[in-house]
């Protein structure tokens, strides 16, 4: 097949009929893609499609199967592992690439240290760092510890050490999953600073109305083949979404069926304080789904995993299916019907080189054994019931998880903690960073769930997402619960607005 | 286009085979030039000797590799070694008053040598887990104090053991079941408990999730510090029976015995394709790395081209050698 691209040739860098190939596996069929000095061209596909492959095939991590690489006019082979910085070519990580235990400055220089004779000229280090940071808008000192900083001050001291190596180009893996909206629109500025310059901006992302925003051109692939690219002015979010899925998304959420206002109640908590958070009570009912919203670090999380025994909590009551009793460890919430499905499923939900069966039972481990002894047929079976209830798409029954496609992984972690048989499911940021089609399943699995009478917290930092599948929503802020509110009133407007401490306490009933 | 991805998989097969058998092929390779030196490595008694030599690291290694899965390290255990055999040998002489020269004599400083193991095991594992001080500072430190216990013991000198109880002890390292040296057989039923418990149970998968992320481990509902404390505790275990079955051999020890075992047990473990930084172990690896070991010295024993002295280069040749060619991509290039 021969895609025709109108500009293959023109521009900064360009990728002419690149294919490339895993083993036997075909992820790229012949694509093309030309990025132009001062603009910002956004990648967009569903898990799989081959944005991850592209973009690393264009900043030298990869090598493609057969196809040229013209950067600057001339074809040429850039050289294999961040070599092509060298070159003016940065590839920014969606794991970001920052060695966790050394400080700003150091990060920043790393491997161009300015010495004299050998002896590290350190005050001019600093200097120029500072300037770097006051650049991109970030207030820290440069001699933190990368480990000490947020996720999202990461991504910005890797955006300063990219421009302190003069980058021409920026290819940028999914910057703002894992930011939150204020955060989101500083990296913006910065990307709108960056192309004002000249630089070429390569960006993927998942968030289309984030691609509408900062995009110049789109370009679109679907299954390892290009499907289009256009000016973004030209299209919708609507005709995005269609050229990514290949078919009408048009019920993304599931039908909300009415919550029985008198079903039993399953978790009752009151009182809860953590390090962070402070007097936070709620109740959930049986199959109720109850949205958590509030910014990044206003403690979501950090209810849940004190709930669940994975950090300590200072004082409160938990009440399950009226026992109560706290629980001191992950074990005992789990044989108390309660689990929690981390937000963090290469950190702390999977173990990225085992296969999917060693990470399907796992949780549950205790069901699969006589004793001590495993019974291996059971977790076989559990396996192939598993990938067939949730729909998990894995070549081959053996891939190890790290080499599965981020929406196939959230499919195997929900099935992961489904096979500890919960009655209470608290997800944590159930879609991060997985396409639409998959993000579609997953509401979908919940919803079923739900009306199967499990009792489901979705914690996420997604406004659309909690207003489309929950029943009733609580909105938190600096560790306290801001708000409650259900039926009509789930919308932006009052989410943000309790969010954003403008709405005094008080519940909707 | 997709024609153009056929050489692959070609190249990766034998890759994934020498990674899976690659310390078999070495042992095969081993007794091949073994047997081309001099026939008479292949003799029965050559093979029973290398065997019974082969089954106190081999013994130590199989508890290693539970602790190194689990992503953990044990530094102390030739040391405790030392020290378990220096008390127990205290206690039969002391014993011999009270309860003869017999078999009860060797039963309670046996029993007492697996108790103590059990102990010390115990103390490294707390001190990692819920003392929170990393496991190669917590060994370092419990290997200088099992260390200097043994020469205490022995006032610098070396501690024997009873004329007349050796008498009765010797049988356990010199004698043989339907031909099969007795630490053979110890050998075997640890190695076969070993592979059972690393493989076909709920502990082996609980050491290998932790070694390979402890978050996860932690999500998954396992109680990290009660299985990491359990590697210790078996290889301490390990430690007491491979002692158990060494000190009738000389029937003494001092502050040279079970020097650098610890440093041979770790190889074994590395040789057999167990990751040092942990979340895979493979106790039928580790056999054959103790095997390998105990191989390349017998081997020098028979040839005057390399001096035996040389014993520990080859070693470490060997060490290296291993960690290359499992760490090697063969042609394929990392993605």
């Amino acid at each position: 097949m021969v895609v025709e691209n109108p500009m293959a040739s023109d521009g900064l860098l360009c990728a002419d009929s690149l294919s490339k190939s895993f083993g036997t596996v075909p992820v790229l069929f012949s694509v093309s893609f030309s990025l132009q000095a001062g603009e910002v061209h956004a990648l967009i596909g569903e898990n799989g499609a081959g944005k991850s492959t592209l973009m690393k095939i264009m900043s030298g991590f990869h090598t493609p199967t057969s196809g040229r690489i013209i950067y600057d006019g001339k074809p040429v082979t850039l050289p294999p592992n961040g070599g092509a910085e060298a070159l003016g070519i940065v590839l920014i990580h969606q794991e970001l690439n920052l060695a966790e235990q050394m400080t700003v400055t150091e990060n920043i220089f790393l491997g161009r240290e300015i010495a004299k004779r050998c002896v590290l000229d350190r005050q001019e280090m600093t200097t120029r760092v500072v300037q770097m940071l006051a650049d991109v808008g970030l207030d820290i000192s440069p001699d933190t510890r990368i480990s000490q900083l947020s996720i999202a001050q990461k991504q910005m001291v890797e955006i300063a050490k990219a421009m302190s190596r003069n980058a021409r180009v920026l290819i940028m893996d999914e910057p703002t999953a894992v930011l939150t909206e204020a955060e989101t629109s500083v990296l913006f500025k910065q990307v709108n600073r960056l192309r004002d310059q000249g630089v070429a901006i390569m960006f993927v992302s998942h968030k289309l109305h984030e691609v509408q925003e900062i995009s110049d051109r789109v370009t679109v692939l679907r299954d390892g083949q290009w499907i289009g690219t256009s000016a973004t002015e030209d299209l919708n979010l609507d005709d995005m979404a269609r050229m990514m899925v290949g078919r009408e998304l048009s019920d993304l959420y599931p039908p909300v069926n009415e919550p029985n206002v008198d079903a039993e109640i399953a978790l009752k908590v009151a009182g809860l304080h953590t390090k962070n958070t402070t007097d936070v009570s709620f109740e959930l009912r049986r199959g109720e789904i109850l949205g958590f919203s509030g910014l990044v670090g206003s403690g979501r999380t950090e209810v849940f995993e004190a709930i669940c025994g994975l950090i300590p909590m200072q004082a409160g009551a938990v009440i399950t299916f009226g026992i109560e009793g706290r629980f001191a460890s992950v074990a005992q919430a789990r044989d108390a019907g309660i689990v929690y499905l981390t937000k963090d499923r290469k950190g702390k939900g999977l173990l990225l080189n085992e296969g999917m069966q060693t990470n399907l039972t796992l949780l549950a481990l205790p069901q699969f054994a006589n004793r001590l002894m495993l019974d291996r047929k059971k977790e076989a079976a559990a396996l192939t019931r598993a990938i067939r209830r949730f729909d998990i798409r894995a070549r081959d029954p053996n891939v190890l998880a790290k080499d599965m496609s981020g929406g196939n992984q959230q499919k195997l972690l929900l099935a992961k903690v489904m096979e500890a048989n919960p009655k209470i499911v608290v997800i944590d940021e159930p879609t991060r960073g997985i396409d639409v089609g998959t993000k579609q399943q997953i509401y979908h699995f919940i919803a079923a769930l739900a009306a199967e009478g499990v009792s489901i917290v979705v914690i996420s930092s997604e406004m659309p997402e909690v207003i489309g599948i929950s029943h009733r929503v609580i909105i938190m802020r600096e560790g306290q619960i801001a708000g409650t509110v259900s039926g009509r009133d789930i919308n932006e407007t009052q989410i943000v607005r309790y969010a954003a401490g403008l709405n005094e306490e008080k519940t909707h009933a | 286009m997709p024609e153009l991805a056929q050489t692959e998989p070609a190249t990766r097969k034998p890759n994934l085979d020498l990674k899976l058998y690659g310390p078999a092929i070495a042992l095969v390779i081993l007794c091949i030039i073994g047997f081309s030196l001099n026939t008479a490595f292949l003799s029965e008694g050559n093979i029973t000797n290398l065997l019974t030599r082969s089954a106190f690291i081999g013994i130590i290694a199989v508890g290693a590799t539970f602790v190194i899965t689990a992503g953990g390290i044990d530094l102390s255990v030739g040391s405790m070694a030392a020290a378990i055999a220096g008390i127990m040998i205290i206690l039969m002489n002391a014993l011999v008053d009270i309860l003869g020269t017999g078999v009860l004599t060797v039963a309670v400083g046996a029993g007492c040598a697996v108790l103590l193991g059990a102990l010390a095991g115990l103390a490294n594992g707390l001190l990692t887990t819920k003392g929170k001080i990393e496991a190669f500072i917590v060994t370092l430190g419990t290997m200088g104090i099992f260390r200097s216990l043994v020469t205490y013991f022995a006032d610098g000198g070396t501690l024997s053991l009873n004329f007349d109880i050796r008498g009765t002890y010797r049988p356990v390292y010199y004698e043989s079941l339907i031909g099969v040296p007795i630490p053979v057989w110890v050998f075997i039923i640890v190695a076969i408990s070993g592979w059972f418990l690393m493989n076909r149970t709920t502990f082996g998968r609980y050491c290998t999730a932790i070694g390979s992320n402890e978050h996860v481990a932690q999500y998954s509902a396992i109680n990290v510090n009660k299985i990491k404390t359990w590697t210790y505790v078996i290889q301490g275990l390990c430690v007491a029976l491979a002692t158990v079955i060494y000190v009738p051999r000389l029937g003494s020890a001092s502050s040279s015995t079970g020097v650098l075992w610890e440093l041979e047990a770790i190889a074994a473990v590395i040789i057999g394709g167990t990751v040092l930084k942990g979340g895979y172990g493979r106790i039928g690896g580790t056999i054959l790395g103790a095997l390998i070991l105990t191989t390349i010295g017998n081997i020098l024993n028979f040839t005057d081209l390399i001096s035996n002295y040389l014993n520990g280069t080859m070693q470490g040749l060997i060490i290296i050698i291993a960690v290359w060619l499992q760490r090697a991509n063969w042609g394929k290039s990392k993605d």
